[in-house]
């Protein structure tokens, strides 16, 4: 078994270079829109320009008459009777009876040139008949709200509401009204958040390539290329197999690449045009209108609190749309919602809502911040109210380890003791604040995830080693599994090549989601080596003729276990590997799994801001996140993951918005007008890596990719607070509504 | 699409005069090429002026007025300091906009023909009553900035009339400028409002001013009511306020994605008054 104490590890927790860095920095890495073929067509998307409308007619005839136009597909082209995510998924790939958002897919064409197809596709004419729409999750549930598609609930939904409602959840323990009755003080406050994108920089990309025959191949840009054969296959009405699918260079994810939008397309027109591939890169105004950003959310949370700061009672009602289809992470919020705390009675009820956007796409902790700005606002405010510290209630009521969750299960090893500790401890705590400044502070919580793994390993006839996996490094995951396959192989970091393999070399595997590529493909690649080192060990027993229970692996090569076993001397990992051709063949180890022992994350956010009473702009001075990372493979990783959920956390509670027209139109597809934070907004983000080891993995590691997205947002509105004394229930914060916020407040 | 490259501007204003389709200018290029690639324009006839001679020097007259050609940039306005000392508002206007990269290459003739309303280096060349040399297929003119927008998108230019250079009055002793906008973000954004102040002193007190703000009507507008409430005063307080509610009530903005009117009304105040000290400190030699 691998070494498991931090002071025997030679290769965890160091920094060394990340093995993409020259093709990155070099412009030699190829990412989506990279790659090319011979005989390459074009694909471009022709999309409503309305919220919700009938299509009439579709006819392409003008555009199918310009040389150089080869195919044009309609959703007539799809084939009929899908049910379920596979329906909801072809319907958003490319609209049938109706348009469903503004940017919806309703043809697409494919032409000899990026420019041709784009004119071919403005040639082609679609008849709409405008249909009334909604967009606000709220008005979406009240009586009079368009119906946007009726029968799309499922039995969760109790009779008697709005069909746009179309799942319902609820949960909970103990007497809530016993809790209540305890508390001194009771309070109940609604929140908002607006729907935020991704941001990632890459739009998406694809070059897909289709015969007569059914068989495919796949140049992608995405999080998971398994997901992305199963679902085009899908929708398509191919089989999975027949679709070899090769991810690119991924320029961000962030959950936004782990579906499909316009990938079925390209194998669609190929199919159409003989074959031919196809490639369709989306601009950035497609990636805001027509991919998934997450859902917006209006939520009710009610708290009672003691005197002293204990929590007796909480409920949430969670109210969020994710587009014209079911799936806004409602179900995920409301268990992230308490989960900080240890609560004796709760109550959660959550609506997810049918509205006029498009379909909602993962992003990093899928409703965990829009929770954690509800309920850590209100607690935030009753500490205020109550006269108590933050950090000292959020230690009086942590959730503890092995106790029961307030979603349910319990909790394995958790470290939210230790991250409330260390923040505690934090000098930026006790920096002395200014007129107009504010401290913030807020927790957050991520579940993790397992999920279907598989991974691959081969000896060279050098002594060196690849290793094969299928999770797209979004986040330096290359290094960490040469780190960690290096560690538990005893050999150099140099002399692992870790590659992202295509969906024909390995079973199939997740994307990397749920922070689970350095957890489960971590796992599945130290198991990998483990199984290499029998069969490393099995040739050595054999070479010297002793059991192989009598060999064992330590500092990159096989030894004798001990004096009984016989004197030898060594056999090198490079020995083993330039005579394997000669001792029974090629050495290899894979494992395949679903990885059980997944670790929760906890992370506690310190934000210190300046108010301009004149202009309500909030800039950001000083910013620590501090959270449990189980074990850093490699920490510079985890403090970029700390840092780059915290960014766009920051955004999403200033800045970052959707902002719809009364005809249901997007105002703000560019970036110019959706405001991510800029490096200039930014101060460097301090970090704190704690580490509980999660002793499901071997070397304790906890998925740290999304956990640090969800308290940047009470933080944020909490320090916001304290600097102005005016409580922003409704993000983001722009300029505009906290500058009038703060007029009506010295009005009142 | 064609592209011509004239080396005089008579040239260049007889080949926009002569085409049928739409014309474009290129000098930085910063919006022309942006446009294109979003499909918002097609040009017809594409006009590069780089090739002319002059268009990249920026001279001090005898008189100490400046003459700044059409194809200078952003960040070659900013490395010269004797214009810098004379006009940093202007200066800090133009490199307001896009990134260091686009300053490689934008200009302040691209900024001024855009025609949009939220140009940032605008209302600092108004304030400073910069003049506008034009070419056009019946000979020269001379326009003041200020009258070359005519609305978003729009300029008083017809057709085949083109900047050559732009002249930019004398400092002259005690005089200051600034330029201030209110953005979300601290860079690569468009102003919600921009306010340029340009003034001469007499002592402690303002000589003479000139107030123009971005961002809040069609064109930008010169104040001359709040420049009227500075004038003669040391910038005091009281006198700073009622400047600030005279540009508030003489704006006219509106609402869209990027600001409220109420609140573009607000910060156009706010913005008057602190652009005002900054130009005030800059012409005592304070800052």
């Amino acid at each position: 078994m691998a070494k498991d104490t931090a002071n025997e590890l030679r290769i965890v927790g160091t920094r060394p270079d990340r093995p993409d860095g020259l093709d990155k920095v070099t412009g030699r890495a190829r990412y989506g829109a990279d790659i090319s073929a011979a005989g390459l067509l074009h694909g471009a998307v022709v999309r409503s320009p309305h919220a919700h409308a009938r299509i009439v007619k579709i006819d392409a005839s003008k555009a199918l008459a310009l040389s150089g136009v080869k195919a044009v597909v309609t959703r007539a082209d799809f084939p009929t009777g899908l049910t379920g995510e596979a329906w909801d998924l072809q319907e958003n790939t490319m609209a049938g009876e109706r348009a469903l958002y503004d940017g919806h897919a309703v043809a697409a064409v494919a032409a000899t040139s990026a420019q041709l197809a784009r004119d071919a596709a403005k040639l082609i004419e679609v008849e709409y008949e405008i249909l009334p729409h909604v967009t606000d999750v709220d008005a979406a549930m009240a009586p009079d709200a368009p119906i946007i598609r009726e029968g799309a609930a499922d039995h969760s939904v109790p009779e008697g509401l709005h069909p746009n409602v179309v799942r319902y959840i609820e949960f909970g323990h103990g007497d809530l009204e016993a809790g209540f009755a305890q508390a001194d003080i009771v309070r109940e406050h609604q929140y908002k958040t607006e729907a935020a994108h991704q941001g990632y920089i890459e739009p998406h990309a694809c070059m897909g390539q289709m015969g007569a025959d059914g068989k495919g191949e796949m140049w992608v840009c995405t999080q998971g290329h398994w997901f992305i054969r199963k679902m085009c296959t899908q929708v398509l009405g191919l089989d999975a197999s027949q679709l070899r699918v090769t991810p690119s260079e991924i320029g961000g994810g962030f959950g936004g690449k782990t579906t499909i939008f316009m990938e079925p397309l390209s194998l669609a027109l190929s199919r159409k045009a003989g074959g031919r591939p196809v490639k369709i890169v989306m601009s950035r105004s497609e990636v805001l209108r027509a991919t998934g950003p997450t859902a917006s959310a209006s939520m009710d949370v009610k708290i009672g609190m003691t005197k002293d700061g204990k929590i007796t009672a909480g409920s949430a009602t969670f109210r969020m749309q994710g587009g014209a289809f079911a799936g806004a992470p409602v179900d995920m919020a409301l268990y992230c919602a308490f989960a900080a705390y240890k609560v004796p009675a709760l109550q959660h009820v959550g609506y997810d809502v049918l509205a006029n956007r498009p379909k909602a796409a993962a992003y990093r902790a899928p409703g965990s911040p829009m929770a954690a700005f509800a309920v850590e606002s209100l607690v935030d405010e009753m500490c205020t109210e109550l006269g108590l510290d933050p950090l000292e209630v959020r230690v009086k009521n942590a959730a503890q380890s092995h106790e029961t969750s307030s979603f349910g299960p319990k909790f394995g090893v958790i470290g939210l003791n230790e991250t409330l500790a260390a923040t505690q401890a934090h000098p930026n705590l006790s920096v002395p604040l200014g007129p107009n400044q504010g401290r913030g502070i807020a927790s957050g919580f991520w579940f993790n995830h397992g999920g279907d793994t598989s991974v691959s390993m081969a000896l060279g006839e050098d002594g060196t080693v690849t290793v094969s996996i299928g999770t797209p490094d979004i986040g330096g995951s290359r290094a960490s599994m040469a780190m960690m396959a290096a560690e538990t192989l005893q050999i150099p970091y140099d002399n692992v090549r870790v590659n992202i393999v295509e969906t024909g070399a390995l079973g199939v595997n997740e994307p990397t989601h749920g922070s689970r590529a350095t957890f489960a493909t971590g796992k599945a690649t130290v198991e990998a080596a483990q199984s290499m080192i029998v069969e490393m060990c099995k040739r050595a027993a054999a070479k010297w003729g002793i059991e192989p229970e009598a060999v064992e692996w330590r500092d990159g090569a096989a030894h004798p276990a001990g004096p009984n076993a016989g004197e030898y001397p060594p056999m090198t990992i490079g020995e083993i590997g330039a005579a394997m051709s000669n001792t029974g063949g090629p050495i290899a180890g894979h494992h395949e799994s679903v990885p059980a022992g997944v670790g929760e994350s906890f992370g506690t956010h310190v934000v210190d801001v300046e108010v301009d009473p004149e202009t309500g702009r909030t800039t950001i001075l000083r910013y620590l996140v501090v959270q449990d990372a189980g074990r850093a493979i490699h920490p510079a990783y985890v403090e970029g993951q700390y840092q780059g959920g915290a960014v766009q956390g920051i955004g999403w509670a200033l800045n970052e918005e959707y902002v719809y027209d009364d005809m249901g139109r997007l105002q703000n597809p560019v970036f110019l007008d959706y405001r991510v934070p800029v490096a200039s907004d930014l101060p460097m983000i301090d970090t704190v890596i704690v580490e509980v080891p999660n002793p499901g993995h071997p070397y304790g590691v906890r998925g740290v990719g999304e956990t640090g997205i969800a308290p940047p947002l009470p933080a944020v509105a909490n320090a916001v607070a304290a600097a102005t004394g005016v409580r922003m229930r409704h993000l983001p914060i722009t300029p505009s509504k906290l500058l009038s916020a703060i007029k009506a407040s010295k009005n009142g | 699409m064609k592209y011509h490259c004239p080396k005089t501007f008579a040239d260049a204003a007889q080949i926009a005069a002569d085409a049928t389709g739409v014309i474009r200018y290129l000098a930085g290029g910063t919006d022309v090429l942006v446009q294109m690639r979003a499909g918002m324009v097609t040009p017809d006839d594409m006009i590069d002026l780089k090739h002319i001679p002059g268009v990249k020097e920026i001279v001090q007259n005898a008189d100490g007025s400046w003459t700044i050609g059409v194809a200078v940039a952003g960040a070659e306005l900013g490395a010269h300091a004797g214009f810098c000392a004379d006009y940093p508002g202007i200066v800090e206007g133009l490199e307001l906009v896009g990134s260091t990269q686009v300053q490689g290459r934008a200009t302040l003739t691209g900024n001024l023909c855009n025609g949009s309303p939220a140009a940032d280096s605008v209302p600092a060349m108004i304030a400073a009553g910069a003049v506008a040399h034009v070419v056009g297929p019946n000979g020269a003119r001379d326009v003041a900035v200020a009258d070359i927008p005519v609305g978003p998108g729009k300029t008083s230019l017809t057709k085949g009339e083109l900047i050559s250079a732009f002249t930019i009055p004398a400092r002259g002793a005690q005089g200051g400028d600034a330029y201030l906008r209110f953005t979300p973000r601290t860079e690569m954004d468009i102003a919600v409002v921009g306010c340029a102040v340009n003034l001469t002193l007499d002592g402690d007190r303002v000589a003479s001013a000139r107030v123009a703000m971005g961002a809040v009507a069609p064109t930008v507008i010169v104040m001359d009511q709040a420049a009227d409430a500075i004038i003669g005063t040391t910038l005091d307080p009281q006198a700073l306020d009622t400047m600030a509610t005279i540009v508030s009530g003489a704006v006219k903005p509106i609402s869209d994605k990027r600001g409220t009117a109420e609140f573009r009304t607000d910060i156009a105040g706010v913005l008057a008054k602190r652009a005002a000290k900054i130009a005030y400190d800059r012409a005592k030699g304070t800052k």
